[in-house]
């Protein structure tokens, strides 16, 4: 962003610089997130990291260097003015500090807390050269937006601006559509929204556990675009309810779609079809968006008593914490490679070890077992070791020959990734696809090879993170907007 | 929204609901099914379409109250709404014409036969529908059927009704006195395994309707899937319709006892 409203030759940083010496902020030690306590979270869904009290993020803030040449800001996706809106914390402005994120950021309260901050912005930190704990930028991100939803101090509802009288659509209610809608909305667009399902948000309702993401916190997002003028329609799919002509014939002139990573994979070994082996986008849908486990709720759910997750992403690891807390005695994750190669998060991993979560690294699943009724009962896992580093840098799993163990589990959550939705793909003849089934689009305006039609998030990148998602989402409103603008 | 404007009670357990869906409507065609959610904290069930109407903007589903969800859509009365409806989901059937057609129905599952006896009529086929049921009172749809079918066999377990025998030996008779170019079956997955072990034995091409658990029902799941020739099919976006013959029935089966 070009311009912000915390530049760093203003007045009151240049003083806020001068305050402390280097080395008086480089020796305060890094913040710690308060956190529920294991014993007890896992008997519940409350949201595990319970935000920094304002003192704390101050000191926090404090440590910041603001930098002349602040690398975090390359780290992020969406290049949040990150120092700007850190100083403002420190100096106590919280309200302007938010305002400085929601210059960039369209879900300042949701990537708080699920950007992987530790492999962007707070990796490239300046305190990595001093061999210290990088600055919590993460954790003051959601200081900041968390002050600004719950202290009341937000200023008057953001007024509804003028419409244009242009009418756009987005397909999918997820981070990429719900920023989309967000900018649009505000450049005067008459924006709707469509979502398959029965409840707005897409994967951070379905997908993300509460106690990572609480409802709450996409809801207030959610309430603040209906405030702007954005309709939701539930209930609606778009390629089968309504057709892309449909759209046209309807008055939408843009359309935006973020309809997501829908189909989860499997690895394809024999016994994955026997009840209890589910995918975790069905474990996590039944229990997070249907209540299942709940009382009073009609979904089903089994409950395992000794549960393995397959995979070592983030979702795994949601859907292993999940298991905990639905009463699993044993949770474990199997992962094929290391600990070091997992792409989930560390303080996921962290929280998952803290709440008795047994890691079986280094092992692959080969084949399930069943009893009579086809209920799985065991699982073959193959040991493995590192070999030579492969496609994506990290180190490949080999097969030890010979070495396999039978462990008994009676429920299996496949987390090993998933494809595009093919929904859109197949119902628009015209658009071009690639051959893993993403929606093809310019890297820079988002545009497919339909000139009206967008196109951002997992749909497009195949299984991506909510700031990127974001990030494109904003991406394809500035540019659908220069399009139409030039009509 | 989605408000039921007709009921009516095949029999004690099947009830057929005229339900307004104007866009649905508008867009399903034979072999589509919706995902119907009753109440708040209700579950996601998917349940195929058995008629549409587009000047009403109406869908009709054919309802057999077996669970929980399904007793509740059961209760449900003119004036009452579904809270949810989406759709039309899943493939539509391929309708061309191939000659001879047999669709062959049990239960419920003649309520979406109803729309590919149609379409197959329409495309020009000579269509003989047999018709299943346990007993008398659970023969849905006759006269519907009758209407767009050259001949309608009609068979009940106990004899109560048309000849006493299972679909198999409906299908079996029609088979041996005419060349069938293509069945169509639609039913419990019992009924569906058997109607296909006959017809393999007589290499006739055989299409079925699988009714399998959903969540979401537009492939995000994978409650639905299916090995189907050896490999794993999703039934709300590759179905709900496959090869009969290449279909793995004793895992469907199985797989649809995951929550008894």
């Amino acid at each position: 962003m070009s311009t912000t409203i915390s530049p760093r030759d203003a007045q009151w940083r240049e003083e806020l610089r001068k305050a402390h010496s280097t080395k008086e902020r480089s020796t305060i030690p890094r913040v710690k997130m308060p956190e529920l306590d294991p014993t007890y979270r896992v008997t519940c869904n409350e949201e595990v990291n319970q935000g920094l009290p304002a003192e704390a993020a101050v000191v926090e803030a404090t440590r910041c260097m603001d930098c002349p040449d602040p690398q975090c800001v390359t780290g992020c996706p969406v290049s949040i003015n990150i120092p700007g809106f850190i100083k403002n914390i420190e100096r106590g402005e919280f309200h302007q500090a938010a305002l400085v994120l929601k210059e960039t950021s369209a879900l300042p309260a949701v990537c708080g807390r699920v950007c992987p901050q530790e492999k962007q912005c707070e990796s490239r930190c300046i305190y990595h050269k001093m061999k210290k704990q990088p600055v919590a930028i993460g954790y003051l991100e959601r200081f900041a937006a968390d002050y600004d939803r719950t202290s009341g101090e937000e200023t008057a509802p953001v007024a509804r601006p003028e419409s244009n009288g242009i009418q756009v659509a987005v397909v999918g209610s997820g981070p990429a559509g719900l920023s989309f809608a967000g900018d649009m909305a505000k450049r005067g667009y008459e924006v709707t929204v469509f979502e398959a399902l029965h409840e707005i948000g897409g994967v951070l309702k379905y997908g993300i556990p509460e106690f990572r993401l609480p409802n709450a916190v996409v809801d207030v997002e959610i309430n603040g675009l209906e405030a702007l003028g954005v309709r939701f329609v539930k209930d609606t799919v778009v390629g089968k309810t309504l057709s892309y002509d449909d759209l046209h014939r309807m008055g939408f002139q843009g359309i935006f779609v973020a309809s997501g990573a829908g189909l989860p994979r499997f690895m394809g070994i024999p016994g994955e079809n026997f009840i209890g082996v589910m995918s975790c986008n069905e474990y996590l849908t039944r229990i997070n968006l249907m209540g299942a486990g709940r009382p009073g709720y009609d979904t089903p759910v089994l409950r395992g008593n000794r549960v393995a997750v397959i995979g070592g992403g983030n979702t795994a690891m949601d859907a292993v914490r999940t298991a905990r807390r639905m009463g699993a005695e044993t949770a474990m994750i199997v992962y094929r490679r290391s600990e070091e190669e997992m792409p989930a998060r560390v303080e996921e991993v962290k929280h998952a070890k803290e709440e008795g979560v047994t890691f079986l690294t280094l092992h692959n699943p080969v084949e399930y077992l069943a009893d009579e009724k086809g209920h799985v009962r065991a699982m073959r896992l193959q040991k493995m070791q590192l070999g030579e580093p492969d496609a994506s840098g990290r180190r490949s799993p080999v097969p030890v020959e010979g070495a396999i163990e039978e462990i008994p589990v009676d429920l299996v959550i496949v987390s090993v990734g998933v494809s595009p939705n093919p929904l859109i793909p197949n119902a628009i003849d015209s658009l071009e696809v690639s051959r893993r089934g993403t929606i093809v689009v310019d890297d820079d305006t988002m545009r497919s090879s339909l000139p009206d039609l967008y196109a951002g998030g997992d749909i497009v990148r195949g299984g991506a993170t909510v700031i990127l998602a974001m990030g494109d989402g904003r991406r394809a409103a500035l540019h659908m907007h220069e399009a139409l603008a030039n009509q | 929204m989605n408000m039921i404007l007709e009921k009516e009670h095949f029999s004690e357990k099947v009830v057929k609901l005229v339900v307004e869906a104007p866009a649905i409507a508008m867009s399903r065609r034979p072999g589509h099914f919706v995902i119907v959610r009753c109440g708040d904290h209700g579950e996601r069930i998917p349940l195929t379409i058995a008629d549409a109407d587009t000047a009403r903007g109406t869908i009709t589903l054919v309802v057999q109250a077996i669970g929980e969800s399904t007793r509740k859509i059961c209760a449900l009365n003119p004036g009452d709404c579904l809270t949810d409806v989406v759709g039309p989901l899943g493939q539509a059937t391929h309708i061309e014409k191939v000659g001879t057609v047999v669709c062959c129905g049990g239960g419920v599952g003649v309520a979406p036969l109803l729309p590919i006896i149609k379409a197959m009529k329409a495309a020009g086929n000579r269509v003989v529908t047999v018709l299943a049921a346990r007993t008398k009172e659970l023969i849905i749809l006759e006269k519907q059927v009758a209407e767009h079918s050259d001949e309608v066999i009609i068979m009940t377990d106990d004899g109560s009704y048309g000849n006493q025998g299972l679909v198999t030996n409906g299908v079996e008779d029609v088979i041996n006195r005419e060349k069938v170019d293509l069945v169509v079956t639609i039913g419990p997955a019992v009924m569906m395994k058997f109607v296909s072990l006959l017809t393999k034995k007589y290499d006739v091409p055989t299409m079925c309707s699988l009714n399998t658990i959903m969540v979401d029902g537009t492939g995000m799941c994978g409650a639905c899937r299916v090995t189907v020739d050896g490999k794993t099919r999703f039934v709300c976006i590759d179905g709900p319709e496959f090869d009969a013959h290449k279909v793995d029935f004793d895992e469907m089966m199985m797989r649809l006892r995951s929550y008894n």
